[in-house]
């Protein structure tokens, strides 16, 4: 396509920032198209970045939802290759505990066999040597080529190679409605959050990447997607109890993941069913959190001794299929609706349903159907092409660097992969420490708040993990907000988003305030409110 | 169930709150930049090297192990256990020559010690101590102490080992490498002052170096052996035999005390509250009636040094309080701060600077502070502060030696033989 169109007018509108909407820029402009992305906070903010970053081998699947699983181990291989810098190889045990029927581990591994999942049983013993924190009655033990991946670094290189191929991003806009004519949507008007101020674009297609709440996005069309909101919490802990995904051997049930991410590993999910009125201010209630550690503890026992870091819920977008309370046995398939066919509304498709691990088929999908109604004839290539940040072997630093202490090198480059050379570290300043946690330097806030679309401190935190660590802002926030004030020029936003950050991090400490969290959490209440003078109702 | 209840973490790192005092009271981050202190060596760079064990930075290897983090610390965090574990675990450096025959005290003391002239003079010849510092990389700044040509074992042996049954209370004396090998007469105002006070001094059936330098040069295995052995004998004189263990190192005692079980995992909870110090030793039997009596016209202005160690143990008042209770003596208390010396580190010559560095204040301070002497209760102090002032520096048990009347305080504590 490409052409001189207005600076309103695109090919394809994608709404929604999350894996999904960023993969499906990413695939329409390596395609040629003119693509706009909307999002209406920040990248990965919904349940792109609220869930387990477990990268599914598809097991879990594998005896429930047979299609799911074989979509998952497909997909987990390709994200192996092209997106290196955000995946840990760790590997997934499937364990089966004296209380399990050890009759399903042979149904288990015949359906991940069936569905192309290199599923292995293994001597519990070797499972114990493998895996020492696993709890040491386990009878039976599997493993999988499960792994961990990192949603926001995820996102994030979407939207980077989106750019770099000519999309137009804007996050912190919220499309209030759909332009239309004759029954066709024709655009989007959107509203700037920081400018107040509302603009129109243009586009043959506008795909609803909304998740959740895409199910808002269609009624804007008139169209119905029968969206099930069901929620999931997670517990994150304070550092890595185990090095390899544990499962349970088990139809699938609550808080049965224990996967190791960065530095931290979590625990999760539970399920239950909310309203529309809640998913955008979702909480983990006393009985959530009971239940994640108790049934934690029966994975990893030392899960019980280890102190908790925060906790957190999302919402899982599933498509309603049917009057499930517990919106388990809902298909995790992918879902995409033209709704030109289903509904006679032309120029309008939603993707929904999947997984975080099959993002880049959906948006495979739906980069097909935006093609074909286009008359764009490319392929996807998007299965082999490697993302920003996982092309290059060489990583930082180049020339001189001041960075010489082996964790913070280690730490950049884990979270920008080949990228990391582009963080500036050639004098002591930029070299220095934000995070102490989390090894973040000036020089990558720096980089975040120049070329990665930073707004504001949370935008900041799913950069760089600044506030991510044990002391969730404690040290790292003060100085981060410096930063940003500096960058933006303006210290009364970046005091206001100081106090907002603050209390982001507070949410997510409150369910589990207790011992040395809560300890840590009034010295820093005490830093912030005593030494540096913040009001309460800043 | 209320699981709060019962989620408490046993991790010791996970206690920390970030307060950052630890970072404060390093002695190293004012002098060395690439050190990057104790809270993110320990607590902080544990959670990544539970990650992955190539998050270890050798760095690491700057730390003096002084402790003086972990006195510092509101949370009750080991930062320097942390940091030692995490070098003993994850360093791939291997020791070398140099740091062997540096660790290796009583070995390299007991061949020196049998041509200690010849050792001692060319030790102290310029071109030696070129050679050493080109060659061994240990600087040419540094005197290493003199040889004795006699151990205090086998002083003790042809002396005063068959007196000391007539006590009517016996101890075990842990001598440790300094005494045996450079400084007997430690051992022999020892031995003066513990008899005095109705003591008889033995030796362990037999004992090795305590193991610190072994520890902080990386050679753990070594270090592990030599801390069974000693607490093996250590708990024959305490459980068969009924001595306590009494040593003058300051460092010795913390280590067989709290670096056994803390770096080495050699257990030692049955007797470790038998593992004393001569000067606290001393300071509670005063408490439980015994008695000193000093001679008269004893006139000395005194400055008391306060080692890392004996800031860990906590015991500093001690040594303080004894000094004070000689009639004469005017004591100051320097400001506690690291000498810089930390054993063997300041030996080498990577260390020299920061070694110099991290003293200097202390060393200011000593000069002006008009003394006669300074007192301490380490050995390795010693060696720093009269490398680097011009003070000599004593024992607390030496001060003592030589300000009490032996043949009055026998019959004022009614030891009669």
């Amino acid at each position: 396509m490409g052409g001189n169109g207005k600076s309103n007018e695109f090919d394809v509108i994608i709404v929604g920032g999350g894996a999904t909407g960023a993969g499906t820029a990413r695939d329409c402009s390596l395609r040629g198209l003119r693509v706009l992305l909307v999002e209406r906070f920040d990248f990965a903010a919904g349940a792109t970045g609220r869930n387990h970053g477990l990268l599914h081998s598809g097991a879990r699947y594998a005896v429930t939802d047979r299609e799911s699983a074989s979509e998952c181990i497909k997909e987990n291989m390709i994200l192996r290759k092209i997106a290196r810098h955000c995946v840990e190889e760790n590997d997934g045990l499937f364990i089966t505990l004296p209380e399990d029927d050890l009759g399903y581990q042979a149904t288990f591994v015949e359906s991940c066999q069936a569905a192309g999942i290199d599923a292995r049983i293994i001597d519990p013993e070797e499972a114990k040597r493998m895996e020492p924190s696993v709890n040491p009655s386990i009878i039976g033990a599997v493993k999988v080529p499960d792994g961990s991946v990192d949603p926001f670094r995820l996102t994030l290189a979407n939207v980077l190679d989106a750019k770099a191929h000519g999309a137009k991003v804007l996050v912190y806009h919220e499309v209030t409605a759909l332009i239309k004519e004759g029954g066709k949507v024709v655009g989007v008007t959107v509203v700037d959050h920081k400018t107040k101020a509302a603009h129109n674009y243009y586009a043959p297609l506008t795909i609803n990447a909304g998740g959740i709440w895409g199910h808002g996005i269609a009624a804007m069309a008139g169209v119905r997607v029968d969206m099930y909101p069901a929620k999931g919490s997670l517990l994150i802990f304070g550092h890595r109890v185990n090095n390899i995904v544990l499962n349970r051997c088990r139809k699938p049930a609550n808080a049965d993941i224990l996967v190791p991410g960065d530095t931290i590993c979590l625990i999760g999910t539970t399920s239950s069913h909310v309203g529309f009125d809640e998913v955008d201010d979702m909480r983990v209630t006393p009985d959530e959190v009971d239940l994640l550690l108790s049934e934690g503890e029966k994975l990893a026992p030392s899960l019980a001794t280890t102190r908790i870091l925060r906790a957190y819920a999302g919402v899982r977008p599933l498509v309603a299929s049917d009057d499930d309370p517990t919106g388990r046995n809902i298909s995790r398939g992918i879902v995409l609706l033209d709704h030109e066919k289903r509904d006679g509304v032309p120029g309008f498709a939603t993707i929904t349903g999947g997984k975080l691990m099959t993002y880049r088929l959906m948006a495979e999908w739906a980069t097909d159907l935006a093609c074909s109604k286009l008359g764009v004839d490319r392929p996807c290539t998007t299965m082999t092409d490697p993302l920003p940040g996982s092309r290059d072997e060489d990583e930082m630093p180049k020339g001189k660097s001041f960075i010489v202490k082996n964790p913070i090198r280690k730490s950049l480059e884990g979270r920008h992969g080949d990228f990391s050379s582009k963080i500036p570290s050639d004098n002591e300043y930029d070299a220095s420490l934000v995070c102490e946690c989390e090894d973040v330097t000036v020089g990558e806030v720096k980089y975040a708040l120049n070329e990665l679309d930073v707004n504001n401190m949370v935008d900041l935190r799913r950069r760089t993990r600044v506030g991510m660590g044990t002391c969730q802002g404690e040290l790292c926030a003060c100085r981060a907000a410096g930063l940003l004030g500096e960058a933006h020029n303006c210290s009364e936003k970046a005091k206001s988003d100081l106090a907002k950050f603050l209390n982001e991090r507070w949410k997510g400490v409150y369910p589990v305030a207790w011992g040395d969290a809560l300890r840590e959490n009034e010295y820093a209440q005490w830093v912030y409110a005593g030494v540096c003078g913040m009001e309460q109702n800043d | 169930m209320n699981m709060q209840q019962v989620n408490i973490s046993e991790n010791n790192f996970e206690q920390c709150i970030k307060c950052t005092v630890c970072t404060v009271y390093c002695p190293v981050v004012p002098v060395n930049p690439d050190y990057p202190g104790p809270k993110q060596a320990g607590p902080d760079g544990e959670r990544l090297r539970l990650k992955r064990g190539e998050f270890f930075d050798e760095s690491l290897k700057y730390c003096l192990n002084c402790k003086r983090c972990e006195v510092a610390c509101p949370s009750g965090v080991k930062i320097g256990d942390i940091i030692q574990l995490a070098r003993i675990k994850y360093s791939k450096k291997k020791p070398k020559v140099r740091d062997m025959m540096l660790a290796n005290t009583d070995f390299v003391g007991s061949m020196a010690t049998k041509f200690a002239p010849l050792v001692n003079a060319s030790l102290s010849l310029k071109p030696v101590k070129l050679v050493m510092d080109g060659v061994m990389k240990i600087d040419a700044h540094r005197t290493f102490p003199k040889y004795s040509s006699q151990t205090f074992e086998s002083w003790y042996k042809k002396n005063v080992k068959e007196l000391q049954a007539l006590y009517k209370n016996q101890i075990s004396f842990f001598h440790g490498c300094y005494v045996n090998y450079n400084y007997p007469q430690l051992g022999k105002d020892f031995v003066k002052v513990m008899n005095a006070i109705g003591y008889g001094v033995n030796l362990l059936d037999s004992e090795k170096c305590c193991g610190v330098a072994l520890v902080s040069n990386g050679l753990i295995n070594q270090a592990r052996r030599q801390a069974e052995f000693n607490i093996k004998n250590i708990r024959k004189s305490v459980l068969s035999d009924g001595r306590p263990v009494v040593g003058v190192s300051s460092t010795c005692v913390f280590t067989m005390r709290d670096e056994y079980p803390h770096l080495l995992g050699v257990e030692n909870a049955d007797v470790r509250d038998s593992i004393n110090l001569a000067t606290r030793f001393i300071y509670r039997l005063i408490e439980g009636g015994v008695k000193l009596q000093f001679r008269n016209g004893i006139k000395l202005k005194i400055a008391y040094h306060t080692p890392c160690h004996m800031e860990k143990l906590g015991w500093a008042f001690y040594s303080t309080s004894l000094l004070r209770m000689i009639p004469g003596v005017e004591l100051q208390v320097l400001d506690s701060q690291c000498c810089g010396i930390a054993g063997t580190y300041g030996f080498k010559k990577e260390n020299y600077p920061v070694s110099q560095g991290i003293g200097a204040s202390l060393f200011q301070q000593i000069e002006e502070s008009g003394a006669d002497f300074v007192v301490t209760d380490c050995e390795t102090c010693k060696w720093q502060i009269e490398m680097s002032t011009s003070k000599k520096v004593k024992h607390p048990i030496s001060v003592l030696a030589d300000s009490i009347d032996v043949e009055a305080t026998k019959k004022l504590n009614g030891v009669i033989l």
